[in-house]
């Protein structure tokens, strides 16, 4: 029986035991670990998390029970100091002495600590084990007892600086990073990235010092401050030192092993050594003259050496690693992978920034545009996943890659296909090699049904936990394939969908909320079910907000929207924006009389602010003598059609577009639907009424109207898309019928057209589908269902005003007449506006 | 008159000293709120009509110290009955007056029972 002797049982050297383990032939060999820690490997890339539980038992990485199952003999605490090429043996610091058949190196690095006058100080650390931190922490408390207001510094702005700065914060220390070079993470970021990066570390509260070098840790005895030279310096009580990595090579030296000029033990992509039986492994190999300082590099060559003593002889290491990180701290996003950043004539870059909202992004594409060579995101790294398999799949690019970084997924235009799209081979878990195909596999095929189960069974996600967007996608869109979905429950009151909802109140002729409850939910509701259901109620049987009232938003319950101080507005429709001379008045004398601040809205319409909740029922009253009615500014449902002038008066318009404006919002007001929603008809391309940016829009061309849905503005604008061209106003109109009617049945709750149809499965194509070719069969039924709508829309204010129980729900006080002493207005440009919050 | 928290406190239906006769139970909308006036304090009043209770709290918001929380919805969570704030969603108790989503400061509840059709709320002065 041969023996394989593996030394050092860290991060790759567990992995070797594991995928050894795994192995049918492993049977046949006799296999020894030696370890110098005192416990058995442990998950050193989360290591941080143990300044929160300081457990070490939740980092290990298999407990020593398993090695025994595995026939592994472990043996921690010892560390092995020799190597005899000739005789094939080691000794031990125990001197105990073994023989081995194949010699396995996996040594790691130790933490670089560069020869500072004064590093050996008390207060002065490294983060590399257990110890370190467990060393840390008590330090830390001895500092925290004496002073309030203690400090500690990390020595470089790498990835795991950054990540010892915000371990340090968390222990209740100023934390001070302390970099020598110009900017942070200089592997990693480009400056500009850096600054972003910088600014939105500072505003957590972590200090960045940059392009200081340290010549003197100062104190006597224990630590006080470092010395920048130059009359600049930083008091700190304490000092963690995380300024690179160097090879635990010592045992190559002594036997001979051939080795790189600054470290490292040189191997070939067989992972073996200048000597065949001895292989080298993880942080201590040099491949390709680089040493790797990430676990995936680490696993990689852990298999690779299982294969090559396995006699898998054409299992080789890839020859280009990648080096792709995202940086674990909570909070800060930052990623970068392949080429972060290159000189212009390497390739083209698109470049994002937005410093007020800390958000950088930029991808590298080659010159010809046709793939992405590598890229950085700080602030927003949502998307590194699907930009890293993109990169490391060489998958083709958008026409505009730009789209790649500008909006991010789910909301405005998603360049990306989704996760599915990837061939089965991607890895996407790159720390355990876990490709899609597997991720799917053990969902469709093994019936794991959650991130935590496929986790469990396939590892993916279980490294730096980089991919878990990406993985909860795979598992999602496998379920759906299975025909199952993810529980998409409203609240704790239903365990339905809002479509389920729909479909339960329009089949069962459900009457009430309440007999919703009762019937298939439970509880007694709560502020997230009922306006949901009120919706549905007023989708299905068009009933105004004032028939259960108590169960609206605060603002459909009062018709009115609440303002800041308690008091609200009022928004007469304006179809079209078009007022006359005379009803402009008739709002001037209004608003006068009862002392309202007017402004016209962004919809071309008058908003009136500051009436007090007694007061509306008295100006609706007026305002419906003259002519006006709700404009509904407080509903989810339609808001304005913005039109342009069009051909009435305008010399390029193609068609009359304020007309056909007046017409669709008199057909659209009222219908209360999951969001708000908007329109807009422009006479001609010029596009005046901005009608692309609306949930729908009308465009007059030559022969006809464009029509386009799925627009917004507001918080994540996005264009519209074209859903029929050149077409008629019937045809206009009865396309946008049934696309309302299509999202007011399907969309969840609170979701604007434009986010439903960028969810919708088939998109802008499926949706074309439906509504023109009818594929769903369903076109008669919402054409009917819009016809119902159009036909009993009442003004719900006429309604309030006219009927004397609803109109009492407008008195502040039930025992008085008194009104809300409360409310104090200053004044403001001749107008008047709530006093301000303090 | 602008509102002042202090003007508020929780009584306990062992300290209350008066039974104010606040309206008819009629007046207040079914699983729905109102507001009453009692001395200087404007108190909200709630119509649990699905749970057949009644609630009294302050009716000042302690968030933006709005005079706003009997126009809020009420629900429950948990089996807590609560009320959530019109003008930012924050939610309240109606037994504790604990803020359920967040740090804010407890609202003041009230002892409230409904006899012969009318509504009362105690108060401690
Ligand atoms: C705080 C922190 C965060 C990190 N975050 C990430 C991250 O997010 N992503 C990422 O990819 N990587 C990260 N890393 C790096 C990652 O942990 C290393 O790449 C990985 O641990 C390397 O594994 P290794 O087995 O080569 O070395 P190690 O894990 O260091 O294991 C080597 C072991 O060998 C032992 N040993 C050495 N010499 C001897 C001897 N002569 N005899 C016996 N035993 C010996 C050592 O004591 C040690 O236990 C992080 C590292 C740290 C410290
Ligand atoms: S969109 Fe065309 S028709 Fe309308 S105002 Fe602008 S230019 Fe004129
Ligand atoms: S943009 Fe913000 S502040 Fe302005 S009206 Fe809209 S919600 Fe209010
Ligand atoms: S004022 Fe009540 S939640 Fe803001």
């Amino acid at each position: 029986m041969k023996t394989i002797i593996v030394v050092g049982n860290g991060m790759v050297g567990y992995k070797f035991c594991e995928k050894l383990a795994a192995r049918e032939e492993s049977k046949n060999f006799k296999i020894i670990v030696f370890g110098e820690e005192p416990r058995a490997a442990y998950d050193r890339v989360h290591l941080s998390e143990f300044f929160g539980n300081r457990d070490a038992k939740s980092l290990e990485l298999a407990p020593a029970s398993w090695y025994t199952e595995n026939n592994i003999e472990l043996v921690v605490n010892e560390r092995v100091t020799d190597i005899h090429r000739k005789t094939k043996t080691i000794t031990t610091g125990s001197d105990k002495e073994y023989s081995y058949d194949y010699l396995v190196l996996a040594t790691g690095s130790s933490p670089f600590v560069p020869p500072i006058n004064g590093v050996e100080k008390e207060g002065v650390f490294v983060y590399r084990t257990i110890e370190d931190l467990e060393a840390m922490l008590d330090y830390a408390e001895k500092i925290k007892a004496k002073k309030s207001d203690g400090r500690a510094a990390i020595l470089g702005g790498g990835l795991l600086g950054l990540e010892a700065g915000k371990a340090v914060m968390d222990m209740g220390l100023e934390p001070h990073v302390v970099e020598f070079a110009p900017k942070l993470m200089p592997r990693q970021l480009d400056s500009r990235s850096s600054n972003v990066l910088q600014l939105t570390l500072e505003n957590i509260g972590i200090n960045i010092h940059l392009g200081k070098a340290t010549n003197r840790i100062l104190g006597n005895g224990a630590i006080t401050g470092m010395d920048f030279g130059e009359d600049d310096s930083l008091e700190v009580d304490m000092l963690v030192i995380s300024a690179g990595i160097r090879p635990r090579d010592e045992l190559g030296k002594t036997c001979n092993l051939a080795m790189g000029v600054r470290g490292g033990i040189v191997v070939n992509d067989r992972m073996q050594t200048s000597d065949p039986n001895i292989f080298a492994i993880g942080e201590v190999a040099l491949y390709n003259q680089m040493i790797y300082g990430l676990v995936a590099p680490g696993y990689e060559m852990a298999e690779v050496a299982v294969n090559q003593i396995m006699e898998s002889l054409e299992v080789v290491m890839s020859a280009e690693i990648d080096m792709s990180t995202k940086l674990k701290l909570i909070g800060v996003d930052v990623a970068s992978f392949g080429v972060p950043y290159m000189p212009a004539d390497k390739g083209l870059s698109i470049i994002y920034e937005n410093k007020t909202k800390g958000l950088y992004k930029r991808i590298n594409v080659s010159l010809d545009g046709k793939t992405l060579l590598g890229g950085i995101m700080v602030g927003d790294a949502e998307d590194y996943s699907i930009l890293h398999q993109m990169y490391l799949n060489n998958l083709p690019l958008p026409d505009n890659a730009e789209e790649l970084i500008v909006g991010s997924r789910g909301e405005g235009g998603s360049a990306f296909g989704s996760a599915m799209d990837l061939p089965d081979t991607a890895v996407i878990c790159s720390c355990e090699a876990v490709t899609k195909g597997a991720v799917c596999c053990s969902v469709i095929d093994d019936g794991n049904e959650t991130v935590k189960e496929v986790a469990k069974a396939t590892k993916a996600t279980t490294g730096c936990g980089g991919c878990k967007p990406m993985v909860a996608d795979l598992v999602k869109e496998s379920l759906k394939t299975l025909g199952k979905t993810v529980k998409e429950s409203i609240c704790e009151h239903f365990d339905h969908s809002r479509q389920e909802l729909y479909d339960i109140v329009k089949l069962k002729g459900v009457q009430d909320y309440d007999q919703l409850l009762d019937e298939v939910g439970k509880g007694d509701g709560c502020e997230v079910c009922k306006p949901l259901a009120a919706s549905i109620f007023a989708s299905i049987y068009n009933e105004t907000a004032n028939r259960q009232e108590t169960i609206q938003d605060s603002n459909d319950r009062y018709l009115a929207n609440i303002q800041r101080n308690g008091t609200y507005s009022v928004v007469p429709r304006v179809a079209g924006g078009e007022i006359s001379p005379k009803q402009l008045m008739a709002m001037g004398r209004i608003a006068k009389k009862y002392d309202l601040y007017t402004k016209i809205t962004g919809g071309q319409r008058i908003d009136m602010f500051g009436a007090k909740l007694h007061e509306l029922p008295l100006i609706w009253e007026e305002l419906i003598a003259e002519g006006f009615e709700t404009g509904q500014a407080y509903g989810k449902s339609l808001r304005t059609v913005k039109s342009c002038v069009g051909s009435t008066w305008c010399r390029y318009g193609m068609d009359e577009s304020v007309s056909f404006a007046i017409e669709i919002e008199n057909r659209y007001k009222g219908i209360r639907s999951p969001h708000k929603f908007k329109g807009g008809v422009s006479g001609c391309i010029r596009e005046c009424a901005e009608a692309r940016s609306k949930d729908f829009g009308f465009i007059a061309v030559e022969g006809g109207w464009n029509v386009y849905v799925g627009g917004n503005g507001g918080a994540t604008p996005r264009h519209a898309e074209l859903l029929a061209e050149k077409v008629d106003k019937e045809t206009a109109i009865k396309y946008v019928d049934r696309f309302m009617m299509f999202y007011i049945k399907t969309a969840p709750p609170l979701t604007r057209t434009s986010a439903w149809l960028e969810k919708l499965e088939g998109g802008i194509t499926y949706l074309k589908n439906v509504v023109i070719n009818d594929s769903l069969g369903i076109v008669e039924e919402l054409d009917a269902g819009m016809q119902n709508f159009v036909n009993t829309y009442k003004c719900e204010w006429k309604e309030a005003v006219e009927t004397p129980e609803i109109r009492e729900r407008y008195t502040h006080f039930i025992n008085s007449e008194e009104t809300d002493d409360n409310i104090e207005f200053v004044s403001l440009r001749e107008q008047k506006m709530p006093k301000e919050w303090a | 008159m602008i509102a002042n928290l202090s003007t508020y406190e929780s009584v306990k239906t062992d300290s209350v000293k008066v039974w104010f006769k606040a309206g008819p139970a009629s007046k207040f909308p079914k699983n729905g709120g109102a507001c009453i006036k009692y001395k200087d304090k404007q108190i909200a009043v709630f119509n649990f009509t699905r749970q057949a209770t009644w609630y009294a709290c302050q009716n000042l918001c302690p968030h933006k110290m709005e005079m706003v929380l009997s126009r809020g919805m009420i629900g429950e969570e948990n089996m807590q009955p609560k009320v959530a704030c019109p003008l930012h969603k924050n939610t309240f108790s109606l037994k504790t007056g604990e803020n359920l989503n967040g740090t804010l400061d407890a609202i003041a509840t009230y002892p409230i029972k409904v006899e012969d059709g009318f509504v009362f709320v105690g108060f401690s002065e």
